[in-house]
């Protein structure tokens, strides 16, 4: 046997009890993964509109149902618990104990792989991001299009809040167009000229939205004619640090949420480790009271174990029995001991035609 | 006759008394809460100490105190409630309830001034902000003074964070000079011409600082030549609404500050009520027992009140109880100063006893 151990009458109610406490504390924390779940979700879904669409909500969804399928298994454990620790009702339980183990050992492994997603999911965040601001910086202007009238406002929102500017940098502001025509004066000759310069008949300029001026900066904001020293007093493009964000809001956001996933995914595997710890007591409690049901004795001692033989004979009888399992379904030509099959005889017998009785064999 | 009289037999008497240990515990929770929400006014007003002209400390400070005494009286009066089920115990006890009921009373009191005081900090605070705002303001461009580096900041993160601008509104930003003259081009004819054409020699624009836009507005923010329709393109500035913040800070702080300030005072006069009923089943309590001990037999029904006398009566009594204090100081009733006799005894020459 893999790990055994000896239970006494007096160490087996111990153990149950225990358990049956254990297991109601993991049904808090099911509720808390299925929390943790919902609020990755509801953050993510706060800066959708900054975000490119990618598979980045099967995290939280993952989450939310090994959350709830944690309180359903936790409670059914405890109740079961409970009832071990007198051996006339264990006897209702027995036959749905070992099921219940073998789903519980498959969950607590969706939980693994629920905490470690978690840190898989930086790659498609920063890919998201990156599409998905560089959008929204195109469309900051277009305040009159219905489904993009609020960018305008999210964006500025984001540049405040994370202290960031453009995509990885206040110079993206100078490559796209981000103020409407609406407001620009088409009869003058500098707009106009400006239009021309560029392919696209774009109006570019080297200035950013007011959202991207720096707070910390001992000057009053310079937003307008940024790389042009002369057009400010006092002023060199090339030595000012603290006018505008330095930071880029893709860079801002992936640490935001990068900080985020690496907590949840750190709170979801010191849950792993106790779902795991509370379903070896579990396996201990099952072998040890199946012991003593074959024993016949409910005071005696008994042994628990992990596996009843080893590793690779456990595998290796779980698999044929898999393979039994694909057999079954065959029909068996000779009816090697199914009494169903009403099958003529066509053996020969002797003389009188009367097949042999079978011999009966000494137990 | 006495107020409010209530009989009690003995299980009666040690019900109220465990409901009153219960209930006194509960109540140094919200002891606990009393000073916590005083903890949380404290920091609110810390943390815009900058833009009050002067210290708004005696609101918090009550709350505070009166939580930590709280926390005090009501544990010991848990204790004193524990023990009377048990008539022996409440002996130790019997010198100290009624000090105790009259300290608790007047302790009560304070938590409902507490409470009011909640609701009348708004003219306070008014004043106070209206002074620090305008401060801020002219010191926004001082930001290579000691002591005043971080009024700038301070300021355009409150402006942004409260979605306001200016102290009334944004016109306040036109009367002051907020940009430094270490970025003023001196030799500029136009910036001269500016310095010079008002008494105090500064420089005043039809501008506003960057954080007074409004990040609602459609068009990017037109901070500087605001009345000047012809300085920006399809702009009239009578009809703009949506350009700058149009909230005065005051205003915003102000109604900031007095959603808290009533949210805190409710649950101070929710947690009074709690407390005065507490303390009337304590006096109910005391009155019984006291008058099991006066009967002399330990399980009988006895009565509880809340005076023994009326009010009219009571007050009297304690009137004069207090003028009498008083009286103890000067010469007449003391028997121990010794006084020759001064009446004509002719026969025995024996003092009058």
């Amino acid at each position: 046997a893999v790990l055994p151990v000896k239970f006494t009458k007096a160490k087996r109610d111990k153990l149950a009890q225990l358990l049956w406490v254990l297991n109601w504390v993991s049904v808090v924390t099911g509720i808390i993964l299925f929390s943790l779940g919902v609020f990755l979700k509801v953050e993510i879904n706060k800066r959708q509109d900054l975000m490119a669409e990618r598979q980045l909500q099967s995290v939280p969804n993952m989450l939310i149902a090994v959350g709830l399928i944690a309180c359903g298994i936790n409670f059914l454990g405890g109740k079961i618990c409970y009832d071990c620790v007198d051996t006339s009702k264990f006897l209702r339980w027995k036959l749905v104990m070992l099921p219940y183990i073998i789903c519980t050992f498959f969950f607590t492994l969706s939980i693994l792989v629920g905490g470690l997603m978690c840190y898989s999911l930086h790659g498609q965040l920063e890919e998201s991001l990156t599409l998905g601001l560089h959008d929204a910086m195109r469309y900051y202007k277009d305040t009159d299009t219905p489904g993009r009238c609020f960018l305008k406002r999210t964006v500025d929102l984001m540049q405040i809040q994370f202290q960031c500017c453009g995509n990885e940098g206040h110079r993206d502001w100078f490559q796209i167009q981000w103020i409407s025509n609406r407001y620009l004066d088409m009869s003058r000759p500098k707009g106009v000229d400006r239009l021309r310069s560029n392919v696209e008949g774009k109006y570019l300029m080297d200035g950013v939205p007011f959202s991207c001026c720096n707070v910390n900066s001992p000057r009053p904001c310079i937003q307008y004619q940024i790389t042009n020293d002369s057009a400010h007093f006092n002023y060199d493009y090339q030595t000012e640090e603290l006018n505008l964000w330095i930071r880029g809001c893709r860079q801002a956001l992936l640490d935001y949420y990068t900080d985020i996933l690496h907590s949840v995914g750190l709170t979801v595997l010191i849950i792993w480790l106790f779902e795991l710890s509370v379903l070896m007591g579990v396996r201990y409690l099952q072998t040890a009271l199946e012991n003593v049901w074959r024993r016949g004795d409910p005071e005696c001692e008994s042994e628990g174990w992990l596996l009843e033989t080893s590793f690779v004979a456990t595998a290796r009888t779980n698999f044929n029995i898999i393979k039994n399992l694909g057999k079954f379904n065959q029909i068996n030509t000779a009816s090697n001991g199914d009494p169903n099959i009403d099958r003529p005889s066509t053996a020969h017998y002797g003389p009188d035609k009367v097949p042999p009785k079978s011999i009966p064999i000494a137990s | 006759m006495a107020v409010l009289k209530v009989t009690f037999t003995k299980t009666n008497r040690d019900k109220l008394a465990q409901v009153l240990w219960v209930l006194n515990c509960v109540s140094v929770v919200t002891g606990v809460t009393l000073f916590s929400l005083g903890l949380f006014l404290k920091v609110e007003i810390e943390k815009r100490r900058e833009l009050m002209s002067k210290e708004i400390d005696s609101v918090p400070n009550m709350l505070i105190s009166v939580g930590l005494i709280a926390c005090a009286v009501n544990f010991l009066g848990g204790k004193i409630c524990y023990d009377c089920v048990d008539t022996t115990k409440f002996l130790r006890w019997k010198l100290l309830m009624l000090p105790y009921i009259i300290c608790t009373f007047f302790f009560t009191f304070c938590i409902l001034v507490g409470a009011l005081m909640c609701y009348s900090m708004r003219n306070d605070l008014e004043e106070s902000l209206f002074q620090g705002l305008r401060d801020a303001m002219r010191y926004y461009k001082d930001t290579d003074m000691p002591g005043r580096c971080y009024i700038k900041r301070t300021m355009d993160m409150l402006q942004m964070q409260f979605q306001c601008c200016g102290n009334g509104g944004y016109r306040d930003w036109f009367h002051i000079q907020w940009i430094s003259n270490r970025y003023l081009d001196m030799t500029n004819s136009e910036v001269v011409d500016r310095l010079q054409s008002n008494v105090e020699g500064k420089y005043l624009i039809d501008g506003v600082p960057f954080s007074c836009c409004n990040i609602h507005s459609s068009r990017p923010c037109i901070q500087h030549q605001i009345t000047n329709n012809s300085a920006n393109y399809n702009y009239d500035y009578q009809t703009e609404e949506l350009n700058l913040n149009r909230k005065g800070c005051r205003h915003a702080l102000l109604d900031h500050y007095t959603d808290i300030m009533q949210s805190i005072g409710l649950i101070v006069l929710t947690i009074w009520l709690f407390e005065v009923s507490v303390l009337t089943g304590v006096r109910y309590l005391q009155t019984a027992m006291e008058n099991v001990l006066r009967f002399g037999d330990p399980d009988s029904e006895s009565d509880g009140w809340i005076l023994e006398n009326s009010i009219a009566d009571t007050a009297r009594y304690n009137f004069n109880i207090i003028k009498n204090l008083g009286k103890c100081y000067q010469v007449d009733d003391d028997p121990n100063i010794d006084v020759p006799s001064t009446s004509q005894q002719p026969h025995e020459n024996v003092p009058a006893s």
